[in-house]
C-alpha cells in the first residue's frame, strides 16, 4: 500500500501566554512513500518526525493538506480504521494480559462480518508470534519479557491484523546496543517477509541509513532531503542534512572560494571549478581525508584513536571550531605519531561546500 | 570478628527500634492484649477492679443481646450497602473528571469538600433536609411530595428510612476520598495504552473493562478493604443523625455498642464491651482475608 502525503501540516496552538503563535510541527509535507518499502524518518528531537507518524496513524488530525493510503483519501478517517499497526515506543503492552492475549486483542475487537472464530484468532496470533520469533513466550506476563522480547511482542500485536501500513515509532531507543543491531535487521527481515508498506521514526541515523529503503531527514518540521540513504548521505541538499548523517560527524571549515580554488584558512587545497568567488563552508567526511606528506592540506594531530578497522587521527585546524575533528583512515596506513603536523589530500567527492547564509549547497 | 561486627550491628538496630518497640508496645499491642483477657474476665468491677472467674459468659452475654444482634445487623447492612455504592459511585465521578478539560479543577475541589468537613455539622445539616417536625416535613419530604409521595420521618419514623438516611450519609462522607485515590489513579494510567486501544479499534467499554479496570485494580481493591473496615467501624455517622441514644433509635453499630457499653447510661461493663470489641476484630479480620482471596485473581500489580 503506497502512502501519500500532500501538503500535510500539523500546527499546535502554543502554550506561551506572550507568544500566541501556533507551533508548527510538521510544514507542508509533501512525498509519495511507493508500496512495499521501508521508510526511516530521520531528525532531532523536536523536528516534528513523531508528529508526522501520529498524523499518518490518524491519532492526530492534520491542520490542513491529505493523506492517501493508495487511492483512498484517508484525511478524516479515524485511526481504528485505517488498517494500520502501530508500535509505541514504550511499547505499550497491556502488563495484566500474558503475550498470547496481547497480541489477540486486536483481533478479539472484530466485529460484525470481520469477526473471527477463537481457533483463526489463535492461528493469527500464533502465525504472528512466529513471523517474530516468540513463540515459545506466549503465557508469559511482558514483565517476564526482556526488552528485545517485549519489543518483538509489540511487533507482533501490531502486525496480526495484517495492517496496510505498519509505523514504528523509536523502535529501538530503548533496547542497549547490542540488542539494537539485531533488533534492526530483525525489522527489516519482518518488513520484507510481510511486504508491508513500514514507517518508522528513529533520531539516530546509523539505524535509519542501515534498514531503510528510503530516509526522510527532517528539522523543525520543514523536510530537508529524501532519498535512498546512501544518495543522501553521498549528496547531502544542505548543511544540517551533512551535519546529521554519518559517525563520526561530518567536518566542517570555514572556507572560500577565489578563482577557481578552494581555501581552507590560507591554503588552496583542491579545485573548484565553476564556483563563483565567495565566502563558504566547506564540510569534509572523515573518509575523506587521505594521509600524503606533499598533501595540500595541513593539520596539527592531536590524538590517535585505534579502532581495529580503521584509524581515526583528532586533529585541529584554525579555520574549524571544533577543536577535535576527525579523519578516518586504513590501518594499514602507517602513521608517525611524534609529528605535530600532518598533511592530507583531500578527496573531491567527499567534500561539499555550503553558502555561509543560506547554509544550502554549492554545487560544482 | 565477624560475629562480633554483626552482633554490634544488630545491637544497634535494635536501640535505633526502641522508641518505635516501645511506644507501640505500651500504646498498641499492650491494650490490644488487655482487650482479650477482659473479654474473658466474668463479673469484673470496674471500681474495684475484681473478678469472680474467667470463661466465655461475656461472650455469651454479648451474643444474646438483642441490642448487639440490633447493631450487627445494622453495620452489615451499613457495609454491605455502602462500600459497594460508594467506590462504584466514585468510579464513575472519577471517569466523568478524567474525561473533561473544563472546570475538571473546580469540580474536583467541590466533590472533595465533604472530606474537610466536620461529620457532626454534616450530620446536622443532614438532619435539617431529612427531619420531620411539628412545624415542617423538611426539604427530602417536600421534594417527595413533588413527585405525590407520602410524608416519611426519616429521622424518627420507620427503620428503613432511617437505614437509607444513615447509608445516604455514610457514602456521601466516605466518597470525596475515594474520588481523590481514584482520580489520581486513573490519571497515572499511561495514555500510550488508550492510543493502542484506539488504534486496534477497541470499543470504549472494552477500554474500560480491560485495560482502565485493571490497571486501576490494586487503588480499587485498597479502597474496598479499607472501605469495609472503615464501615465496620462506623459510629459517629449513627450519633450525627440520631443522637446518643442510639439503642433506642435502633440504629446502634457495633463500636456503638462497645461505647454504649463502657460508658453509656447503661454503661460500666468493660468486659462486655470487650468481648463485642473482639467479636468485630474476627469479623472484620475474616472479611478482609476474604478481600485478599478474592484480589488474588482480580488485582494486578
Amino acid at each position: 500500500m503506497k502512502v501519500v502525503l500532500e501538503n500535510l501540516t500539523k500546527k499546535f496552538p502554543s502554550r506561551d501566554r506572550k507568544n500566541r503563535e501556533d507551533v508548527i510541527a510538521v510544514n507542508d509535507f509533501t512525498f509519495e512513500i511507493p508500496d512495499g518499502k521501508l521508510i526511516g524518518l530521520l531528525g532531532p528531537s523536536g523536528c516534528g518526525k513523531s508528529t508526522t507518524l501520529n498524523l499518518i496513524s490518524g491519532l492526530l488530525k492534520p491542520t490542513s493538506g491529505k493523506i492517501y493510503f493508495g487511492e483512498e483519501d484517508v484525511t478524516k478517517v479515524p485511526a481504528e480504521h485505517r488498517g494500520i499497526g502501530l508500535v509505541f515506543q514504550n511499547y505499550a503492552l497491556y502488563p495484566h494480559l500474558t503475550v498470547r492475549q496481547n497480541i489477540l486483542f486486536p483481533l478479539q475487537n472484530l466485529k460484525g462480518k470481520d469477526k473471527l472464530s477463537k481457533e483463526e484468532m489463535n492461528k493469527k496470533a500464533e502465525e504472528a508470534a512466529g513471523l517474530v520469533q516468540i513463540s515459545e513466550l506466549m503465557d508469559r506476563k511482558p514483565a517476564e519479557l526482556s526488552g528485545g522480547q517485549q519489543q518483538r511482542v509489540a511487533i507482533a500485536r501490531a502486525l496480526v491484523k495484517m495492517p496496510r501500513v505498519l509505523l514504528l515509532d523509536e523502535p529501538l531507543s530503548n533496547l542497549d546496543a547490542r540488542l539494537r543491531l539485531q533488533t534492526r535487521e530483525e525489522i527489516r527481515r519482518i518488513q520484507r517477509e510481510t511486504g508491508i508498506t513500514t514507517i518508522f521514526v528513529t533520531h539516530d541515523q546509523e539505524e535509519a541509513m542501515s534498514i531503510s529503503d528510503m530516509i526522510v531527514v527532517m528539522k523543525d518540521g520543514v523536510v530537508q532531503q529524501i532519498g535512498k540513504p546512501q544518495e543522501v548521505y553521498d549528496n547531502p541538499k544542505n548543511l544540517f542534512v551533512a551535519k546529521f548523517l554519518g559517525t563520526p560527524p561530518i567536518n566542517v571549515f570555514d572556507a572560500s572560494v577565489r578563482g577557481g580554488k578552494l581555501y581552507i584558512g590560507e591554503e588552496g587545497v583542491l579545485e573548484a571549478p565553476g564556483v563563483t568567488d565567495q565566502e563558504c563552508y566547506a564540510a569534509i567526511r572523515p573518509e575523506g581525508f587521505v594521509l600524503k606528506e606533499e598533501g595540500a592540506f595541513g593539520c596539527e594531530l592531536k590524538a590517535l584513536e585505534v579502532m581495529g578497522r580503521d584509524i581515526s587521527l583528532v586533529i585541529k585546524n584554525s579555520a574549524s571550531q571544533n577543536p577535535a575533528l576527525r579523519a578516518i583512515i586504513g590501518s594499514d596506513t602507517p602513521v608517525d605519531v611524534t609529528k605535530k603536523q600532518v598533511r592530507f589530500e583531500l578527496k573531491p567527492q567527499k567534500v561539499f561546500l555550503f553558502d555561509r547564509e543560506t547554509e544550502e549547497r554549492i554545487f560544482c | 570478628m565477624m560475629s562480633d561486627k554483626m552482633g554490634n550491628s544488630g545491637l544497634k538496630g535494635w536501640i535505633y527500634l526502641l522508641p518505635a518497640i516501645l511506644f507501640l508496645g505500651v500504646f498498641l499491642v499492650y491494650p490490644l492484649i488487655d482487650v482479650f483477657v477482659y473479654s474473658f474476665e466474668e463479673g469484673y468491677n470496674f471500681t474495684s477492679q475484681t473478678f469472680w472467674g474467667t470463661g466465655l459468659y461475656n461472650y455469651s452475654y454479648v451474643l444474646h443481646d438483642p441490642y448487639f444482634l440490633q447493631a450487627v445487623k445494622n453495620t452489615f447492612i451499613l457495609v454491605i450497602v455502602t462500600v459497594p455504592l460508594s467506590t462504584g459511585i466514585a468510579l464513575l465521578i472519577s471517569v466523568g473528571l478524567n474525561s473533561i478539560k473544563p472546570l475538571r479543577n473546580l469540580f474536583q475541589t467541590i466533590y472533595f469538600l465533604p472530606y474537610v468537613t466536620n461529620n457532626l455539622a454534616v450530620g446536622l445539616v443532614f438532619m435539617i433536609l431529612f427531619q420531620k417536625t411539628a412545624y415542617t416535613d423538611g426539604f427530602a419530604n417536600l421534594v417527595i411530595s413533588w413527585f405525590g409521595g407520602p410524608v416519611i420521618d426519616f429521622i424518627d419514623g420507620p427503620y428503613w428510612a432511617k437505614m437509607f438516611v444513615l447509608c445516604f450519609y455514610t457514602i456521601w462522607v466516605v466518597m470525596p476520598f475515594k474520588i481523590l485515590i481514584l482520580t489520581s489513579a486513573l490519571a497515572s494510567v499511561n495514555p500510550d495504552y488508550y492510543k493502542a486501544a484506539q488504534v486496534d479499534g477497541t470499543s470504549k467499554f472494552r477500554t474500560f473493562t480491560r485495560i482502565t479496570l485493571p490497571m486501576i485494580s490494586p487503588m480499587i481493591f485498597y479502597l474496598v478493604i479499607t472501605g469495609f473496615i472503615g464501615a465496620f467501624k462506623s459510629y459517629s455517622d449513627a450519633v450525627a443523625l440520631f443522637g446518643t441514644d442510639l439503642n433506642a433509635a435502633q440504629m446502634n453499630t457495633i463500636v456503638g455498642y462497645i461505647y454504649d457499653m463502657l460508658y453509656g447510661d447503661s454503661g460500666g461493663y468493660p468486659s462486655y464491651a470487650s468481648a463485642a470489641a473482639i467479636i468485630l476484630f474476627f469479623i472484620v479480620l475474616t472479611i478482609t482475608c476474604i478481600n485478599l482471596l478474592i484480589s488474588k485473581k482480580n488485582v494486578h500489580y
